[in-house]
This record gives structure tokens, sequence and C-alpha cells, in this order.
């Protein structure tokens, strides 16, 4: 049952995401919060290991949630669920239908859904953010500093980064850097 | 073979999600192996951007099929999940032995602020390219504000319906309610 369950909720979510992983992020956390299949730290858990990897971050999140839940089978399905969608529909465009991108209804609805996908992703970027430093509800208040002091510094790097070195600041090296500061404020 | 080893490179040497695998692309699939010109990758990527799902697997399942049909987009397809999938499978058995200790935990807690601190950039840098109008700002300020109070009163809403509001705003806005005033302009000159 688990394993009909998790097929059908990331061919969901993968059916309704757009602008890519990080536009799917807010869709799986209301999932898996929905399930109980995960707290929201495990999420924020699973979401840095996601990025920390290579491949698409969908991809990481889909197999990641499956795994735990199903094992093998529950990560495939949910992986599965997720590409299914946009392979379907993309295969039918390159054959097809490839007119229907240029046409007037279609490039409405896009641009009517567009600024609703830059809203979603700040709006999860700063529900985290926020959660992070303690802020879990509007009477749950603990502050962390030391979450604080992290992300402040991170932020400080991923602004001056550029402009010393001309280029943005990868993932993987930003990830790097939270560790290192983690490890020193949280462990020692 | 060449399609699914290609884009099994792809899958095992990108980090950081779909915008990062765009560079990439561009370097094996275009210059080196010249399966698409410049244009065509760029017209995918804008594809890629207006249909659901991860950039990645869309731009994989398209060049595959311009290559060699329906078996190279899903050869292209499973060459770039098959990495992340294998690679995340073996660290998800790992996690559930680490994930107690003191050090692993901490590091987590770094890593908790670099996600909220990506996200947010993803998310900023999404709306820079975001043409501004009377319709993308407002809307966009809603839907951030609204989200937020959701979560912070623990109200559940699926974040579906409001790409459905945008999808139905956007058909009536942006196509129906001008095609309705052009039809009638034109009734008014006859």
């Amino acid at each position: 049952m688990i394993y009909l369950i998790l097929f059908l909720e990331f061919l969901k979510i993968g059916f309704f995401s757009f602008g890519g992983g990080y536009g799917m992020l807010s869709m799986m956390k209301e999932t898996v919060l929905a399930y109980d299949w995960l707290s929201e730290a495990q999420m924020l858990d699973f979401i840095g290991i996601a990025e920390s990897t290579p491949g698409p971050i969908a991809i990481n999140m889909a197999t990641f949630i499956g795994t735990s839940q199903g094992g093998m089978l529950g990560g495939a399905l949910a992986t599965l669920g997720v590409v299914l969608p946009s392979f379907i529909i993309i295969l039918l465009l390159a054959i097809i239908l490839k007119s229907i991108i240029k046409s007037k209804p279609f490039q409405a609805i896009i641009s009517g859904i567009r600024p609703v996908i830059v809203g979603l992703i700040i709006a999860t970027g700063l529900i985290f953010a926020y959660s992070l430093i303690g802020l879990k509800d509007v009477s749950t208040f603990a502050f962390d500093y030391r979450s604080l002091i992290i992300f402040g510094v991170l932020a400080v790097i991923s602004i001056a980064y550029p402009r010393i070195f001309k280029r943005q600041v990868s993932p993987l090296l930003l990830i790097a850097f939270s560790v290192f500061f983690g490890i020193i404020l949280f462990a020692l | 073979m060449e399609v699914f080893l290609t884009f099994l490179k792809i899958g095992a040497t990108t980090f950081g999600g779909g915008y990062a695998m765009i560079p990439l692309i561009r370097n094996d699939i275009v210059d080196k192996k010249r399966w698409l010109s410049d244009d065509e990758l760029t017209e995918i990527l804008a594809i890629a951007e207006s249909t659901p799902g991860p950039i990645a697997i869309n731009v994989a399942t398209y060049t595959g099929y311009k290559i060699k049909g329906f078996w190279g987009s899903v050869l292209a397809t499973l060459g770039v999940v098959l990495p992340s999938f294998f690679i995340i499978f073996g660290i998800s058995i790992l996690y559930a032995f680490v994930k107690d200790n003191q050090i692993i935990a901490a590091a987590f807690m770094g890593i908790k602020a670099a996600v909220a601190l990506l996200i947010l950039t993803a998310g900023l840098r999404m709306f820079k390219k975001m043409k501004k109008t009377w319709y993308s700002v407002p809307l966009m300020i809603i839907i951030m504000s609204a989200l937020i109070v959701f979560d912070l009163l623990a109200i559940n809403f699926s974040s579906v319906y409001l790409i459905l509001i945008g999808a139905t705003l956007g058909f009536f806005l942006f196509y129906l309610i001008p095609l309705m005033a052009k039809k009638s302009k034109k009734e008014d000159q006859e």
C-alpha cells in the first residue's frame, strides 16, 4: 500500500511542479508532513544531502523519501513517479505538439503560473530560514543564535564571493562551509 | 549507448540541480558531440521551464528523443536518473546509522542554514529574471505572504491549488479577456 501511495504522491508532485527541483520542495514538504513520513528537521537534513550529492534535486529527494518509507522499491517507485510526468509530457511535445508551447493560451497559462512559482520558492526559503532560527509557529519561538550566526556568515560569503571570484559560489562549497561552521558551533 | 553514457556522466557529475547541469550539457551535447545546436538547446530550456518536472529530466528526454527517437529519450532519462538514485540509496542507508552521531548532527545543523540560503538565493535569482508587471509582482508577494501565514498558523493548504489559481488567472487575464476585448472592438468598428 505504501508503494502505491509513494508512487501516486510523487506522480502528483512531478506533474504540478514547475521551475525545477526548488519548485518541488514546498509540495514535497507538505506531502511528507501530511503523511507523517518525516519531521521538518529530517526533511531539512534530506534537502542538505540532496544538495550536496550529484544529480537533480528532485530525483535525489524522491529517492531519499521513497527509500526511507519503502526501501529500495519505495525509492524506485517515488523516483519513477517524479520522472514520469515530465518524461511523457516532453516526449509528446517532441513528437507532435511542439506548436502548443508557442500557442497563446499555453503561454498565457505559463505567465500566470510563473510568479506563483517564484513566490513559492522564496517563501520556502524564508520558512526554512525562520524555523531554523527558532520560530516554529505563532506561539513557539525558541531562539537559536548559533543557527542565526551560521546563516549570517553564509549569507555574507554568498554575497561577497561573486565580487571577489567573479562567479557564483557553488552550492557544494557553501555546504562545505556550513558543515565547518556547524561542527564548530554545535559540536565543540 | 553513447547517449546513455553521456547522460550518465552528466547525472553523476552535476551538483546543485537542473540549472547547474546546463553548462555541462552545453559542453558535452552541443560543443563536443554536436547532437544539438545552441539554438536548439535554448529552445529546449525554454520548453523545460514551461513544462512541469525537473529541468534535467526535461532536457534529457528531449535531447534523447532528438538523437535516437523514443529509446534515445528513455536511455538519456535513465542515464540522468540512475547515478543520483544509487548514490542517494546508499546514503539513505548510511543516514539511519549516522544521524545520531554528535558531529554529524552538528554538521547537519550547519547544512540546514546553507539549504535555507540556497533556496532563498534560487528564488531571488528567479525573481530578478522575472518580468515585473502589475500582475506578477503583487501576485508573487500575495503567494509568498499566504504561504508564510499558512505555515505560521499551521494551516494545511496544498500549493497545487496555488499553481492552479495562477494558471486560471493567466488564462483569463492574458488570453481570454484580451481576446474578447479585441473581438468587441472589432464589432464596434463594424
